[in-house]
């Protein structure tokens, strides 16, 4: 029962890419992780928006994220959504240490061996031809 | 603007079951709003009012119901709205209907509704109940509550529907906490037990002014208060507990809590006037949540207080009475909200056969949670309030 999370493999469910999302999987292509911020007020937006949900300004740039949190929160999926999916996998909620929270999955670690709030770090995987996805993995150090 | 306050005048659900043979959608709403009506003393000539799921004006044109108002909510926020309108003179006889039946077809996927579609959100494999279980694992890991808690809740509410004859899970059990924690795992902390089944059937409720109802059979239900708090929209963002806005109060993990004072306060009732609270079960966590957020038991304690029995029928506080999501039906979106508050008309009505909470007086229902980021709650009593 000890046999680490593994990325997807295959075709999976996923939108396209918006005007305003494509810098963000652009840049996970490419092997970073970015967010919005806002240039008036400072504040994170994440995901990507046309108006800062703080202050409302549409200054909004992009930055590159250390790609290091602690895990807020996590499931096991035992029954996938869809076909597409292949069992066990663990959605969570990754705190980067930036100050936002994204939805990912977590790999490279037991199911069992997960604890809250243990360091994460990115993982990037092409999961499919042109999908590449940030996993969180437990991190190195 | 007419003063009459509005009750629920008839309730009424069409047969439910895992799949319903035969049926369509269509067919159902039609039987349950005949049903429904029916059970009120009134007919399609006297309504003038129509919610339903998705587009109600296509169900006005093919019942000949126009011209009628329409209402825009979904699940309790439409008999909030039903409510407002006959308060405020919009309509007289407002029909409520939803139902579903050939819509889950494809049985290697979960159901159509639980799948989220943002590009944020759906390469990760999330479904209601892993979004669900992120919100249950937050308090777990905070307040340090347990499977077996979580399975005591789904235990109960099974049992509730293994004795009601019209669940689709009548006689399947009874169930022991341990029953629940020996099913598969479908989202950790989540067992099969744990989880709302999928089914069909369609269900109905006719309101009307308070004032009609000297000429009417049954005996009135009165909407005293009712609240509806939102974060989002469901599956698009992290279902975190911490989500918080601009203006302070609960976090997305207490959602309801700010619907529920503002339901009490209108409703001029403390808690403790509660008899039975029909709460909506999609996991079994979200009952837990619920009596914390709803401020029947402190924060954290929802799971102690679950253990204790609280949450039977014969306990102080029991809880979705027909079997709820679990064992009674999900038939969808709409039924799944409705059916909440049919319970709570049919438990102040003294209709709840082998489930009826003795001389049950106010009812709580509720709907959605904090995997959905948001949660409405309704107010049901036998006497209008002062």
């Amino acid at each position: 029962m000890s046999t680490p999370l593994a990325p997807q493999h295959g075709e999976l469910p996923h939108a396209e890419p918006t005007e305003l999302s494509a810098p963000f999987w652009n840049r996970c292509a490419e092997g970073t992780l970015t967010f919005q911020r806002c240039a008036a007020c400072r504040s994170i937006n994440f995901p990507p928006v046309e108006v800062c949900r703080e202050c409302l300004d549409t200054d909004l740039g992009w930055e590159e994220s250390s790609g290091r949190g602690t895990l807020y929160s996590w499931t096991v999926v035992h029954r996938p959504v869809t076909a597409a999916f292949t069992p066990p996998y663990a959605p969570a909620i990754v705190d980067l240490d930036e100050g936002y929270q994204m939805v990912t999955d977590l790999i490279g670690i037991a199911p069992e061996e997960i604890t809250a709030g243990m360091p994460v770090e990115v993982d990037f995987h092409e999961v499919s031809p042109g999908l590449h996805l940030p996993y969180f993995r437990p991190s190195a150090g | 603007m007419s003063a009459g306050r509005a009750v629920i005048a008839g309730v009424y659900n069409t047969p439910q079951a895992r799949r319903l043979e035969n049926w369509t959608t269509r067919k159902l709403i039609a039987s349950a709003a005949l049903g429904a009506l029916r059970d009120a003393g009134l007919t399609l000539a006297d309504v003038d009012g129509v919610i339903t799921e998705g587009d109600s004006s296509a169900l006005i044109y093919d019942l000949r119901l126009g011209p009628a108002w329409q209402g825009r909510g979904f699940g309790l926020d439409a008999v909030v709205e039903a409510a407002n309108a006959i308060k405020g003179g919009q309509a007289d006889v407002v029909l409520i209907v939803a139902a579903a039946a050939g819509v889950y077809v494809d049985r290697d996927a979960t159901a159509p509704w639980t799948r989220p579609e943002n590009e944020f959100v759906a390469p990760w494999g999330l479904f209601t109940a892993a979004e669900f279980a992120l919100i249950a694992r937050r308090h777990m890991t905070t307040y340090g509550t347990t499977p077996e808690q979580l399975a005591t809740v789904a235990a109960t509410i099974r049992n509730n529907g293994h004795q009601n004859p019209e669940a689709v899970y009548f006689g399947r059990g009874p169930f022991k906490p341990e029953d629940i924690l020996a099913s598969r795992m479908i989202a950790d902390p989540f067992h099969l037990l744990d989880c709302s089944m999928t089914s069909e059937g369609g269900c109905a409720l006719v309101l009307v002014a308070a004032d009609r109802m000297a000429d009417l059979p049954a005996k009135p239900v009165h909407v005293l208060g009712g609240g509806a708090d939102y974060y989002g929209p469901a599956y698009q963002f992290p279902p975190s507990w911490d989500l918080a806005g601009r203006r302070g109060g609960p976090v997305n993990g207490r959602i309801g809590g700010r619907a529920a004072d503002r339901a009490f306060r209108h409703a001029g009732l403390e808690r403790s006037d509660v008899d039975v609270l029909e709460l909506y079960d999609p996991f079994s966590f979200e009952i837990i949540r619920q009596l914390e957020a709803f401020g029947f038991c402190e924060p954290g304690e929802g799971g102690p207080f679950v253990e204790d029995g609280h949450i039977a029928v014969t306990g102080s506080h029991p809880v979705t009475t027909d079997g709820g999501t679990m064992s009674f039906s999900h038939a969808g979106g709409s039924p799944q909200m409705f059916q909440r508050v049919i319970r709570g008309v049919q438990q102040l009505r003294g209709e709840a056969g082998p489930l009826q909470v003795p001389g049950a007086e106010v009812a709580l229902c509720s709907g959605a949670g904090a995997g959905a980021l948001f949660n409405s709650v309704v107010l049901l009593g036998t006497e209008a309030s002062s």
